[in-house]
Formats: C-alpha cells, sequence, structure tokens
C-alpha cells in the first residue's frame, strides 16, 4: 500500500531520513517508534506531502506519490497531482489543528464539501456518523476552543476519516493529552483497527499501547529503520543493542 | 461671538464639509480594504511576476508622503490624459495610500496563522485557494482587525489633505469660515472635535463591534 525505496530527506546539510526502504501492506498497521529527532515526524510529513523529499521515491496504493509518469518517466508532481494523492492519506497532528472557527461538525464536513463535492446533507450525514462513532455527536455544533484536548482530537480523527482515506496516519496524538484522556483516544484507535480495514502507520511514545495494537513495530535510529517485527519480538527480544538501550530508557521513563 | 452663536451660524456648513469627509471615508477605506488584500496576497505569492509588483506598489505608497502622492494624482496625472474629478482624486489617494499600509497588515497577519492550520488544511486536500479562503484569511482577519482599527483612524486624519485640492470636506469649510471671520480658535477647535468624535464614538465602537463578531465566529466569547 505504502511502498519508500530508497527515499532521502536533507534539511540543508542535514540528512534527516536516510535511503529508507520501508513497505506498509494493506490494512496493516505499523507502530514507529524511536528517540526524539530520529525522523518519525518527518516520515509522516514526507507521506502527507507536507515536506518534499530530497531523494527516492514513494509509491501510495501503486501510484508515485511525488512524481507523476509523463512519456514513460518520472517527473516531480505538480500541485493537481499532489492534491490526488493526497486525497487517499488522511492525518492526525499531535496538536489536532482543528479549525478554530468551525464547529466539530463543520470541520469534519469541510474536507467531503470542499474537495469530493459532496452534498451538504450527505456530508453533514456522514460527519454525523464519525462524530458518533468517536463519541463526540452532542458536541458536534460546539468550537474546539470549547473542547477539550482529547475531545480536540477525536473531532481531528473524525475529519480525517470523513475524507476516506486508504492510509491513515497518527504522529503522537496522545502526546499533548493529559493522562487521564489518553484513553479515549486511544480507544478510538483501537476500534478503527477492530472494524476498518485501514492501513495505518503511528507513532507513539506509549508502548504498551503500540505493543497490543500494531501489526508490526519499526525502531527509527538516525533516520533509519535500526529495527522491525512484531510487538512481541521486538518488545521482548530486541536484537540490537541501540534498541534494548531505548525501551529501557523508555521503561524506566514511564 | 459666542461658541453657540458661532455653531448657530456656521452648522450647516460644518454638518455639509463633515458629511463630505464622512463619504471621502467611507469610500478611501473600501479602496484600502481593495488594495490591501489583493496587495497584501500578491505580496505573499511564490510566483515573482505577481509578487514584484505587489512590492514596488507598496513601497512608493508607504515610503512618500500622502500628500505629494495627492498632488500627483490630481495635478500630475491630467498631464498623461487621465483627469480625475476632485472629490475622486481625493478619496483614491488616501485609499491607496492606506491600503499599502493595510497590504503589510493583512501579509503579517496571514503569515501568522499557525503552520499547523495551512497543514490541517492541506492535509484534507483543500486546493491553496480553498485553503485561503476558507481557512487562513478567516483567521488572519481575527488577527489584523486591531492593527485595522487604528489605521482606519488615520485614514480619517488623512483625508482631512483633501482640502488642498478643493474638495469641500469639514477641513475646507473650515478654512474658509476662519478666512471670513478669523474665529480661528472656534472654527480649527470645532473641526478637531469633530475628528475626535468620528474616530472615537463611530470607529472605534464599529471596529470594537467587528473583533466582537469574529471573535464569536472563532468560539471564543
Ligand atoms: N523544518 C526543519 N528544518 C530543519 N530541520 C528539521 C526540520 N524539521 C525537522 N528537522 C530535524 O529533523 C530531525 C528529525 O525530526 P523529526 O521531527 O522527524 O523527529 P522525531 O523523530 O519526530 O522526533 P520527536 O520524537 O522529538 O518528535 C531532527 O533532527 C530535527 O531537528
Ligand atoms: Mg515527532
Amino acid at each position: 500500500m505504502v511502498r519508500f525505496l530508497n527515499v532521502n530527506k536533507d534539511y540543508g546539510k542535514l540528512s534527516v531520513i536516510h535511503q529508507l526502504d520501508f513497505d506498509v501492506a494493506e490494512g496493516e498497521m505499523v507502530t514507529i517508534i524511536g528517540p526524539s529527532g530520529s525522523g518519525k515526524t518527518t516520515v509522516l510529513r514526507i507521506l502527507m506531502t507536507l515536506e518534499p523529499i530530497s531523494g527516492g521515491v514513494i509509491y501510495v496504493n501503486g501510484k508515485p506519490l511525488t512524481h507523476m509518469a509523463k512519456a514513460g518517466v518520472l517527473v516531480p508532481a505538480d500541485e493537481r497531482h499532489f492534491r490526488q494523492m493526497r486525497s487517499s492519506i488522511g492525518m492526525c497532528f499531535q496538536h489536532f489543528n482543528l479549525f478554530p472557527h468551525m464547529t466539530a461538525l463543520q470541520n469534519c464536513m469541510e474536507g467531503p464539501v470542499q474537495v469530493l463535492g459532496l452534498a451538504k446533507k450527505e456530508a453533514r450525514e456522514r460527519s454525523e456518523e464519525l462524530l458518533t462513532m468517536v463519541g463526540m455527536i452532542d458536541k458536534k455544533d460546539q468550537h474546539p476552543s470549547r473542547l477539550s484536548g482529547g475531545q480536540q482530537q477525536r473531532v481531528a480523527i473524525a475529519r480525517a476519516l470523513a475524507m476516506r482515506p486508504k492510509v491513515m496516519l497518527f504522529d503522537e496524538v496522545t502526546s499533548a493529552l493529559d493522562p487521564e484522556v489518553i484513553g479515549e483516544v486511544t480507544n478510538v484507535i483501537r476500534k478503527l483497527v477492530a472494524e476498518h480495514n485501514l492501513t495505518m502507520l503511528m507513532v507513539t511514545h506509549q508502548m504498551g499501547f503500540a505493543r497490543d495494537i500494531s501489526d508490526r513495530v519499526c525502531f527509527f535510529y538516525g533516520g533509519k529503520i535500526e529495527e522491525e517485527g512484531s510487538p512481541h519480538d521486538l518488545f521482548e527480544n530486541p536484537q540490537r543493542d541501540r534498541t534494548r538501550q531505548f525501551l529501557s530508557a523508555v521503561k524506566e521513563a514511564y | 461671538m459666542s461658541i453657540w452663536e458661532f455653531l448657530r451660524t456656521y452648522g450647516p456648513a460644518l454638518a455639509s464639509g463633515t458629511l463630505t469627509t464622512c463619504t471621502e471615508f467611507v469610500l478611501a477605506t473600501a479602496i484600502a480594504i481593495i488594495v490591501a488584500v489583493v496587495m497584501g496576497l500578491a505580496k505573499l505569492s511564490s510566483n515573482w511576476l505577481i509578487r514584484a509588483p505587489a512590492i514596488v506598489y507598496i513601497e512608493i505608497f508607504r515610503g512618500t508622503s500622502l500628500l505629494v502622492q495627492l498632488y500627483w494624482i490630481f495635478f500630475v496625472l491630467p498631464l498623461f490624459g487621465i483627469t480625475l474629478p476632485k472629490s475622486i482624486a481625493g478619496f483614491l489617494s488616501v485609499g491607496l495610500n492606506c491600503g499599502a499600509y493595510g497590504a503589510e497588515l493583512v501579509r503579517g497577519a496571514i503569515q501568522s496563522v499557525p503552520r499547523g492550520q495551512w497543514e490541517a488544511a492541506t492535509a484534507i486536500s483543500l486546493s491553496p485557494a480553498v485553503r485561503m479562503r476558507r481557512i487562513i484569511l478567516p483567521q488572519a482577519l481575527s488577527i489584523m482587525l486591531p492593527p485595522w482599527g487604528n489605521l482606519l483612524i488615520e485614514l480619517l486624519k488623512g483625508t482631512a489633505l483633501v482640502a488642498l485640492i478643493s474638495v469641500s470636506d469639514l477641513m475646507f469649510e473650515v478654512k474658509q469660515i476662519n478666512a471670513m471671520t478669523y474665529l480661528s480658535a472656534q472654527a480649527f477647535g470645532t473641526a478637531l472635535v469633530i475628528y475626535y468624535l468620528l474616530a472615537r464614538f463611530l470607529i472605534t465602537p464599529f471596529m470594537r463591534w467587528l473583533e466582537r463578531v469574529v471573535a464569536r465566529g472563532l468560539g471564543r466569547v
């Protein structure tokens, strides 16, 4: 579903992602863990086309993400191609980024109406269904400023899902939340995993959650995958020193 | 002559001048808003050909004196075959001048909408135009309203210059009264008070009201 081939990302002289090869199968839930600055967020931002890549090719659903085929060769994509590719990808951010001038419902309806061209009524039905799924239907007419962090994040998940993406990206969606509301967001993600065939890529620092929910866990270090495997293998029996160090450091911290 | 007698005698002239000042103010504000939005957006364009004219425009109209601009539009443009009636030349130059300042307010406000908002809009595939219109501009509006309040008060004061090309605004009427009667203190004193009242009791409350409306739109009441 998602394939990174020899992808590089540099910021000036700093190489953040280095020759990354990475595959995610359809319907797979992959969690990315790793120390701060290892490039976890960058991988998601590249996929969401919020950052251009410096080298390599990415395929999403068989189509090149940042390139278009023109007369048999791949050339850098234009804005239209980007927009078309984006519509199959949804992303949730650490700081929610809901639109503050719109209610929860309007936040969810914006994409379906403006991008997919749905009629208001249809967009509303779709959004209300999703807000019900995330448990936010009774707050649908509230502006984000009236919602708690956990509530905002659940609306943000509904907003992303309203575009019916094939791939969902979650970047530390619980990191900015108070401990007692983390559960309401992780429960929504659990539900997505159980009930939908979405391909998901999640960055998290919650190792317990990663372990319960993932099909595969990737440990990033220095812009590369240092080690990957099933949650059981990676957490119980890490092969690499750096993985072991990271896991024991995280265990101490929590 | 007491101030009451003064007002009774010259009230009609003062009222008509004030009305002209208000008209010039409203029309100049309309021009300033249009120019500010167009030039502010153009200055943010990634296309050099769109950005360059905006930069030149803003530099010229902010960098030179309003009075000189007014004289240019009224006295010099006719030499190039463009003759404008004086009242139009008046609000046009004030509007174009304040529009250049407004353009910087628009640009600054757009740039201070948090990056996360641009990214979230991009992540739901909004096109750049829709993203600007539906997500960024409404938030930029609430950021730039307070400085616009100041700018509009400056604009009101700037309209007094149109008297110099004989538009019969408040300043023009007051100067005429002064020339006829030598009642300088009463004449210019009244003008001072009227300009203050317009700024303090029309523009400022209106802007406050607008700020409240926009804040309500953001759910911050
Ligand atoms: N816009 C940018 N310009 C320059 N350097 C950047 C930029 N964004 C990220 N970086 C650098 O890229 C590296 C990887 O950043 P990234 O945000 O992907 O890390 P991360 O693994 O998500 O870390 P964290 O756990 O702290 O969120 C860091 O060294 C960071 O300083
Ligand atoms: Mg990060």
